[in-house]
């Protein structure tokens, strides 16, 4: 499936993971990229502004903020999201998984709008998606039409989009997975949600900011049912050595990362 | 006593002897602050004054035990310089006349227990019991607690891994809320509730005090009734952004130098931990209301005192530390008031600014409330000779299995468990459908199980069993699952024990608990009592619910895998059931019978010993308890998750009739798939261990078959199965 030449223990990517108040899944983010994956990963406060030390940035799961009002339409405010924006502004990767996803679309950063479950019910099982793009570096270790096994856990994850919409970001490669069966065919029993398109992640028009609903942080080791998730860590170390990262730049260490 | 007097006593909940006991004991009369404290304390809920006596008789020790009954939770060392926090407790009569509300501060509640201890909590796990699938209030009822769970564990971030639900006529209006949580913590670092060093510094925490769940410890002590919707004021109001910030700041503040102690505020609000803190420790406690946040304008230092505003903690911290305590909760953006000090003189002191309000001694506030006896009750007359079940067989058993399977009580839960986070935090190794959830442990190669275990239609024809099957189907369930018991934590949901009837079950539940506990060697470490839950002048079933822990070894090494073509399937265990208390006999005869199942604790132990003894060695794929719907509906269910059919003989058979040997259900039980390659194995184990063991059958093609008795396609199962609990859900 990978497509790049190099191997993971050439490269340290130095991920941020930024904990608003009432994140959950950063614990998790920062176990798969440090234990699992073996890159360097730390823990942001939602108040900090610099961003200088990291390569990419990771958005965890949760409920930032409660998601009081809709989700992510506080945490957009929070002090990080301004540094966030010129983080990607200047090329820097940004990753928004589940409640992360969410806030990048509040804030703007990528397209379109989240509404509730078809099901009006919080959905957690697992799914299937097709890999619709190799247009970002999430992804572009993966192979076209590649189909992953993930989990997805949420109440607000019915992507929307509209037509004109949904057609600009198919031509541009911006529609990046979408929800499938298991043979890779989309169908509305597959879509757990009811997302526009069955669209599970899309990413913006420069390809480094990326969000989507399912988590692969919680499919990265066999001992929890599946690895697909790892797919996407590991196209991230291979786009970074190929471009050669910085590596072991000591990031700032912060009061909440763990001693 | 005069008639305002009498009136004032009666609304605090106390009686006119206990209310005379305080008055002798304080060597005056309490003042209505003073009162209300009391009536709070004294409750049921808070001082388990029916209970306790009984409770003594648990075993409750063991070398892994680092913190038995009588804190926030219970602590077990699992080695690797961890310990296992863990507690059962129930949210019966608020979840009745609010259920959203109802049980998601039942979860918020459990949670504070297990972090006030210094544990992270990693699992959630229900048992809920609700009325007749048809009962009008079922769905609503049934909707609300599940979407409760959902909204409190999902949002906090704390995986619900699994649980119960069982639906009954005698839950019609009073359904049951039982939240059990585990959590991790440092062994060296369990933190207790016990303030001591005078003018150590009282900190209250989070949420502002509201007027919501005034007296609700109370108000969990009488039987629910008609005027139960005018009680929707005592029921709290959880908001579970603020519970996560509470959880992640308290576990910071618990690393902080100076930190003494820490209690949550549950049942009775400010008055009990304040009260639990001081007299836990051997101190009195002196607290200035007039520094408590308030939520409303004009409450009074009774609202204040009674409030159960949830999401607030207590902290007691030496002076010099708190400064920086003060600013942590700052950072994390919660509220924390410095509302008094420790003192050394015994006694709880409640100021209003410069006027002292209430001034009681904490010991006999907290420990003072009389114990009780129920009244004396003989069972019944000796039981009947026999039992006779008043039905033939059916002729058509494949049209039983058909409707069991579609049945609330036995269908498959994955409509409900689907609306939990069940995987966040990363470490569920088995998912929420089978009777155990295992959870891997960070950092070491091992696993922990929960399994619950509960009958209540048993209990009710034999109380000493019902018990006694609750601790052995928890442990079996851990067992399933792989994991050796380790701690038990109980909820004890009864009617009124005034009843001689109720008091008679409950004696007799407490006593089957107790030996079964000592059969199988495993002690309990917290638990939980729930009395006055009645409903139209009639008690629930009697329902003891058992949570059980385990622990695994090698993680690696559980057995929770689907059930592949060509295995063998075998039952460990006495072949033949009752249909006596059986979920057949009940949903399709409408029969309860008279005479208890029996259970062989030494059996139990036997069979619990063999089937883990051959999972840590790796040769048995699945193993599952064969619960409620007997053989048949277990193997249909075993079919249905594997997707592959089961073709079982009936040579082993011995049952006068062919419905017992399908669908009569018995304790000590569990059903293995393993490749056939490991049948010697097995059959060793089986021997070494005496226990009998019957090779039902195979798994092949797309059927569940027993021989020429029954032949069900797995596709016919398949939606009904599915869909029966989400048809419920609507209504």
């Amino acid at each position: 499936m990978v497509k790049f030449g190099a191997t993971s223990a050439e490269v340290q990517v130095n991920y941020g993971v930024i904990v608003f108040p009432g994140s959950n899944c950063e614990r998790d983010a920062v176990h798969v990229l440090t234990q699992v994956m073996g890159q360097r990963a730390d823990l942001v406060w939602h108040e900090m502004t610099d961003l200088s030390a990291f390569d990419c940035l990771v958005l965890p799961g949760g409920f930032a903020h409660g998601d009081y009002l809709r989700a992510g339409a506080i945490a957009r405010f929070s002090p990080v999201m301004e540094s966030v924006r010129r983080f990607a502004a200047d090329g820097g990767l940004v990753l928004g998984i589940c409640n992360g996803f969410q806030v990048l679309v509040e804030a703007g950063m990528l397209p379109g709008a989240m509404l509730q479950n078809a099901s009006l019910r919080f959905v957690c099982r697992w799914v299937h998606l097709r890999v619709d793009s190799l247009a970002t570096p999430f992804t572009a270790g993966l192979s076209e039409s590649s189909v992953l096994r993930l989990p997805v856990a949420h109440h607000e994850g019915s992507y929307f989009l509209d037509p004109p919409t949904l057609a600009e970001l198919e031509a541009h490669g911006q529609i990046v997975v979408r929800y499938c069966d298991e043979r890779g065919v989309l169908a509305p029993e597959a879509n757990p949600n009811g997302s526009t398109g069955s669209v599970a992640g899309v990413c913006n028009l420069s390809g480094n900011v990326f969000g989507l609903m399912p988590h692969p942080e919680r499919c990265a080791e066999p001992l929890l049912g599946g690895t697909d998730g790892r797919l996407i860590f590991e196209s991230v170390e291979r786009w970074a050595a190929e471009r050669g990262a910085r590596i072991g730049a000591a990031p700032a260490r912060n009061p909440l990362v763990p001693s | 006593m005069s008639q305002a007097e009498s009136l004032a006593v009666q609304r605090a909940g106390l009686t006119e002897h206990e209310y005379a006991l305080i008055c002798e004991s304080l060597g005056r009369a309490p003042n209505p602050l003073e009162l209300g404290m009391f009536g709070v304390l004294w409750s049921e809920h808070c001082s388990y004054k029916h209970s306790r006596s009984l409770l003594r008789r648990f075993p409750t020790e063991g070398p892994q035990v680092l913190q038995g009954p009588g804190e926030n939770a219970g602590a077990v060392d699992i080695g690797d310089g961890l310990a296992a926090v863990m507690k059962i407790e129930s949210h019966n009569h608020p979840s009745a006349v609010e259920p959203f509300q109802g049980a998601a501060t039942g979860v918020g509640g459990i949670l504070r227990d297990i972090f006030a201890m210094g544990a992270r909590p990693i699992a959630l796990m229900d048992a809920l019991c609700f009325g007749a699938p048809d009962a009008p209030r079922t769905p609503y009822l049934t909707g609300g607690v599940v979407a409760g769970i959902a909204f409190y564990g999902n949002c906090v971030g704390v995986p619900t891994v699994g649980g119960s639900m069982f639906f009954d006529q005698h839950y019609n209006g009073n359904p049951l809320v039982n939240v059990l949580c585990l959590g991790i913590a440092s062994s060296d670092h369990i933190v207790r509730a016990k303030a001591q060093g005078a003018h150590n510094r009282v900190l209250l925490v989070g949420s502002a005090t509201g007027r919501d769940g005034i007296a609700g410890a109370s108000f969990a002590s009488v039987e629910l009734s008609e005027a139960n919707e005018e009680k929707r004021p005592a029921v709290q109001v959880g908001n579970p952004f603020l519970g996560k910030l509470v959880l992640e700041a308290c576990l910071e503040a618990l690393g902080q130098p100076g930190v003494i102690a820490v209690q949550d505020l549950g049942a009775a609000g400010l008055t009990g931990a304040a009260t639990e803190v001081a007299a836990h420790g051997g101190s009195g406690i002196d607290i200035d209301i007039a520094k408590v946040s308030r939520r409303e304008s004009g409450m009074s230092p009774y609202e204040v005192m009674l409030s159960e505003s949830q999401e607030r903690m207590l902290f007691v911290v030496e002076p010099a530390g708190e400064a920086q305590l003060l600013s942590l909760f700052q950072r994390w953006g919660l509220r924390a008031d410095t509302i008094g000090e420790v003192t050394d003189d015994g006694l709880v002191r409640v100021r209003d600014g410069d006027d002292v309000v209430a001034e009681l001694p904490a010991e006999f506030l907290s420990e003072g409330a009389p114990r009780y006896q129920g009244a004396a009750f003989l069972q019944p007359a000796g039981p009947p000779v026999a039992d006779e079940p008043p039905f033939e067989a059916p002729s058509d058993l494949g049209d039983v299995l058909r409707r069991l399977i579609a049945n609330p009580n036995l269908c498959s839960r994955r409509p409900v468990f689907e609306q939990y986070d069940h995987m966040v935090q990363i470490n569920t190794v088995v998912p929420p459908g089978d009777g155990a959830a295992v959870l891997r442990v960070k950092g070491t190669s091992k696993g922990l199980v929960l399994g619950l275990g509960l009958n209540p239609r048993v209990c009710a024809l034999d109380p000493w069993t019902g018990g006694a099957v609750a601790v052995a189907e928890a442990c079996r369930n851990v067992v399933c699952g792989g994991g050796r018991p380790i701690a038990l934590t109980d909820c004890l949901n009864f009617g009124d024990p005034e009843r001689p009837e109720v008091w008679w079950a409950l004696v007799g539940a407490i006593e089957g608990i107790r030996d079964a506990c000592l059969a199988l060697d495993v002690p309990i470490i917290s638990g939980n009592v729930s009395l006055y839950n009645e409903s139209e002048g009639e008690p629930i079933l009697p329902t003891p619910i058992v949570g059980a822990l385990g622990l695994i070894d090698n993680i690696e090494r559980h057995a929770a895998a689907l059930v592949e073509a060509g295995d063998m399937l075998w039952l460990v265990g006495p072949p033949e059931g009752w249909l006596a208390g059986s979920e057949y006999a009940a949903a399709i005869h409408g029969w309860s019978g008279l005479v208890s199942p029996r259970i062989d604790l030494d059996m139990e132990r036997r069979v619990q010993a063999c089937v883990r003894e051959l999972i840590a060695t790796g040769a048995v794929r699945r193993a599952t308890d064969v619960a409620d719907g007997g053989l048949a509906v277990t193997l249909a269910e075993l079919a249905l998750e594997s997707n592959i059919g089961i073709r079982c003989d009936t040579d082993w058979m011995s049952a006068p009739r062919p419905d017992i040997s399908l669908f009569g259900e018995a304790p000590s039980r569990i059903i293995i798939a393993a490749a056939v390659e490991n049948s010697t194995h097995i059959e060793a184990a089986a021997h070494r261990w005496n226990t009998p063991l019957v090779q039902l059958g195979s798994a092949a093609g797309r059927e569940i078959s027993f021989g020429s008795l029954l032949s069900v396609p797995l596709e016919s199962l398949q939606g009904p199965w599915l869909r029966a609990l989400d048809e419920l859900l609507k209504g």
